[in-house]
């Protein structure tokens, strides 16, 4: 939760300029274009800055929105405020069917994509008859309220800027809510997300629909005010220049979008009305100087202005800790779960002719440890991956409860009650352990992203909050609760994955390799710890190196080796089997 | 519809086409050793282009200059980075690659600037300049920016791409220029004529297709490339001098997009600001082909020229629009087929 304080601060400033004395009309035109761009940069920083998807397309959005309301306005005379909507609904199923195309590109697919179609979009509005083709359509009614119209930049400087301050307010909190930590883990690749339930596809549909929406707003808004449009603002330079805005100011940051639209706009505007005076005769030098100075910047401030100003401020770490005594719902137990939770058939995968696991059977019941041990290479966490639909199997069946889930996506194994952590830690390092672990209760809130826009979603979150805080508190790591989780150690961070999994409310843990980078007393701790949630009628199945914390913990152990399983019992026999002390030590016993 | 017309209409689509491959070529080459989506590459196309036009008619190209100054502000940047250890070897070096180098050069081209030299003057010296400028380019404002991420070194493209367009039109003029033919004189088949222009253009596009190749899958320098792209770290750590392999990328693909630009400027005139589109189509084809694939990058490139050819002539308002939305459906497919790979980005 952030202060509002500098918010309020913020908006009382900005609602003030205007009354300042002297203030020339030439700077709230400024202010105007300053508050177009930052609401198109505002939809990048979560698109681009804070969900890893970069797109070139932004303009075209701007152009959705802007010649929605004026062939509405112009050619059947509705009233600019019945266009609004309607312009943010175009944007927005526009983003949709769009979207739906490119967001499930991955890597540099996505920002090239978005780069092509907003180029074509670009060449539709510019050809496009009843769009006015070049010309474009002029003589958009002004935004009025009764008899007062908003003919000047000042008197829709207000409009735009209460549209940037109440969207940086919906977008902060949408940031901050079980939709916003969906979000936030999406850069991150979405493995994690999707084996706690995320359904990772909808999420980038979601940000991409949000950006595109704050597009269509900021078009609305500039066909209003300049009260004509042609298609040359929404060209393919436009869509770049959105994007460098949203990097200039740091992509990751909300008020790095709005200090991005203004140092651009302010910068371009010096640049165009000084330079001839000292550079007289040549045509485009504003633009060389320009270039030059966005390389030199990203050289000087890779990660943009707004963190690198913040970085002055004291940092404030001491979060709230959540009211622990408010208790989340549990997860749906299904019928059964006292008898065979898991059992694995016969199942292979093949890689190409590797066979990373070969014909494995084995089982996990109630109330009980199962070790999975074996030589590096053996198949084990490809074996995690099979049962936790990471990885879909090439033949063999694996079932839970009794049911088939052949080939499910991890987000259904999940919901059956099957968490698990991963070999190699995958928490978003910039959020603070509280909200990493909170994703790990994501299927046992059911707040959607418009709720918590408007903040409705308090109760269901602060229960979430209090489920992550109860299970940090579980694993020991209380005082690293607000921490961020990259600047844990690395064992530390393997304990936070388990408090994660913990959120599920599972019935079967699966933790690959818990105690790698633990100290002695951390181990003894982490035994402990699962001792009692077996205990506590919870089972475990855990991949593990370390002898002596496996032998002294599992209540069976199931031994793989280049992907077959060659023993399976109780640790006293393990220990003595000759073929497992053959495949650790090389020699026959 | 004529026979005559679908002909003339591939022929045009597959002269267009091979320069497009030629850029889609450039552009996967340097996305996949230094992570840069090269925007400025339609620079180099129109820097290529216009140099060689200007020299033949006669006239000094503002580039050589600029390559010389962009040679003065490596050094500066090789002085500085290197300012703890600096020793005589390195000082020289870095002297003689980044001012004597561009020194000569510019010369060079203000003696034959004089006197209209021959095609052959033109053609080389315009690729050196351009191949200067490229590998300067990329000390001065990507080599600092190397370890940063994909999202960061696209701005500073552009930020590049908008200085360098800007230079066009100062050295260059509003105005479109067209250059001399490379290789004159034509020959006919059936109902097609085959200008040398064309010809040239297959040949030149086909030989670097088998040049690239051979030069990743045989030479020792190819294979270093190509360890950079998949692994920067693991390729340091092999010994492998990243910033060479960077040096090189950036090298090939400015001579690249140089040669395409003397290539078609005979046929198209060409404007201080057409290499953007240019570039942008080499784009189109380079995404489908994956950005990693060198020959479905030059199939892809085919099509989309001889989409451009026949949409110019039945719905030529409509070319670009076509051309840019061909890559929906391919798109589509791709991430219909996507496989489920985790993708740990920075």
């Amino acid at each position: 939760m952030q202060s509002r304080l500098p918010i309020i601060v913020f908006a009382a400033v900005m609602a003030a300029i205007p009354f300042v004395p002297g203030m020339p009309p030439f700077w709230i035109v400024l202010l105007d274009n300053i508050g177009l761009a930052a609401l198109v940069a505002m939809g990048l920083v979560l698109l681009t800055g804070v969900g890893g998807l970069t797109s070139f397309g932004q303009a075209a959005f701007v152009g959705f929105g802007a010649y929605t309301t004026a062939v509405l306005s112009t050619a059947y005379g509705l009233s600019p405020w019945l266009t609004l909507p309607l312009s943010l609904v175009v944007s927005g199923s526009l983003a949709v069917l769009l979207g739906l195309i490119t967001v499930r590109l991955s890597g540099h697919y996505l920002p090239l994509g978005t780069l092509a179609w907003g180029l074509g979009l670009f060449y539709l509005f510019s050809k496009l008859e009843f769009l006015g083709r070049n010309d474009g359509i002029s003589a958009i009614p002004p935004l009025s309220i009764g008899t007062f119209k908003m003919l000047s930049p000042g008197s829709i400087y207000y409009a735009i800027w209460i549209a940037v301050i109440v969207s940086a307010l919906l977008t902060m909190n949408l940031l901050d809510s079980r939709t916003g930590r969906a979000i936030r883990a999406l850069r991150r690749g979405h493995v994690a997300a999707e084996a706690f339930g995320v359904h990772t596809p909808r999420a980038k549909l979601l940000v991409f629909i949000h950006a595109a929406v704050l597009a269509g707003l900021s078009g609305w808004l500039y066909a209003h005010l300049q009260r004509a449009v042609n298609p040359t603002p929404f060209g393919a330079h436009m869509g770049i220049e959105y994007l460098f805005i949203a990097v200039v100011g740091g992509a990751g940051y909300v008020w790095g979008g709005v200090l991005g639209a203004a140092i651009v706009v302010v910068l371009k505007e010096v640049l165009q009305s000084y330079l001839p005076l000292i550079l007289p005769g040549s045509g485009q030098v504003e633009t060389i100087v320009f270039g030059i100075m966005l390389v030199a910047l990203l050289q000087l401030a890779p990660g943009g202005l707004w963190p690198w100003l913040m970085s002055f401020l004291p940092e404030r770490t001491s979060g709230k800790k959540p009211d622990t005594s408010l208790q989340l719902g549990h997860r749906t137990r299904a019928p059964g779960e006292a008898g065979v939770l898991l059992q694995v058939e016969k199942a292979r995968k093949q890689f190409g002719g590797v066979v990373a696991v070969n014909n494995v059977s084995f089982d996990v019941k109630a109330r009980e440890i199962v070790a999975l041990i074996g030589p590096n290479g053996a198949g084990k966490s490809t074996t995690f991956n099979l049962i936790t639909g990471v990885l879909s199997a090439t033949s063999g069946s694996i079932s839970v409860l009794g049911r088939k889930v052949d080939n499910a996506p991890p987000q259904e194994i999940v919901k059956l009650g099957i968490s698990r952590t991963f070999q190699h830690v995958k928490l978003v390092p910039d959020m603070t352990v509280l909200e990493n672990v909170a994703i790990g209760a994501h299927l046992r809130g059911h707040s959607g992203p418009i709720s918590s826009m408007l903040r409705l979603d308090r109760t269901d979150e602060a229960k979430l909050l209090a489920e992550a805080a109860r299970q940090i508190e579980r694993v020991g790591l209380t005082e690293q609760m607000h921490q961020l989780a990259g600047s844990l150690s690395l064992g530390q961070q393997r304990i936070v994955e388990i408090a994660r999994a913990l959120c599920v409310d599972p019935m079967l843990l699966l933790l690959d390799e818990p105690a790698a980078g633990l100290r002695h007393m951390e181990k003894q701790r982490l035994a402990t710890l699962l001792r009692e949630l077996r205990d506590g009628g919870m089972s475990v199945l855990l991949v593990e190196h370390d002898m002596g914390f496996v032998m002294n913990l599992a209540d069976r152990i199931v031994v793989l080796d280049f992907g077959t399983k060659i023993a399976e019992g109780t640790p006293a026999t393990i220990k003595t089997n000759p073929e497992v002390i053959k495949a650790y030590l090389g020699v026959a016993a | 519809m004529n026979t005559t017309i679908m002909l003339f209409l591939v022929q045009d689509g597959i002269t267009n086409g091979a320069i497009y491959a030629l850029l889609g070529l450039a552009l996967v080459l340097v996305f996949a050793v230094t992570r840069v989506i090269l925007i400025p590459q339609g620079e180099f196309v129109t820097y290529g282009a216009l140099t060689y036009a200007s020299l033949a008619a006669g006239q000094m190209p503002g580039t050589a200059k600029l390559a010389l100054a962009l040679g003065i502000g490596a050094f500066g940047f090789d002085l500085f980075v290197a300012r703890k250890a600096l020793h005589a070897r390195l000082i020289v070096r870095s002297l003689i690659t980044n001012i004597v180098l561009p020194a000569i050069v510019l010369a060079l081209t203000l003696y034959f600037a004089a006197q209209k030299p021959p095609v052959a003057v033109c053609i080389a010296l315009s690729l050196v300049i351009v191949a200067m400028i490229g590998l300067y380019l990329y000390r001065i404002a990507f080599q600092p920016l190397a370890h940063t991420s994909v999202l960061v070194l696209l701005i500073a493209s552009v930020g590049v791409h908008l200085a360098l367009q800007g230079l066009g039109l100062l050295f260059f003029g509003a105005e479109g220029q067209r250059g001399p033919a490379v290789l004159s004189g034509a020959f006919t088949a059936g109902a097609l004529r085959f200008t040398g222009q064309s010809i040239t253009v297959y040949a030149i596009t086909i030989a670097f297709i088998v040049g690239l190749w051979l030069f990743f899958g045989l030479t020792l320098y190819g294979k270093a490339l190509r360890a950079t792209a998949v692994n920067r770290l693991g390729a340091r750590l092999a010994g492998i001098r990243t910033t060479l392999s960077g040096q090189i990328a950036f090298l090939l693909a400015s001579v690249i997009g140089a040669l395409s630009g003397i290539l078609i400027v005979p046929i198209t005139t060409l404007y201080y600001d057409s290499g953007f589109l240019i570039g942008l189509k080499g784009f189109v084809a380079a995404i489908i082909g994956g950005l990693v694939s060198y020959p479905l990058t030059a199939v892809a490139a085919l099509v989309v020229g001889i989409v451009e050819a026949f949409s110019s002539f039945y719905a030529s308002n409509y070319k670009e629009v076509i051309v840019f939305m061909l890559l929906i459906p391919v798109l589509l497919l791709r991430s219909l087929a996507a496989p489920a790979v985790e993708e740990e980005k920075d």
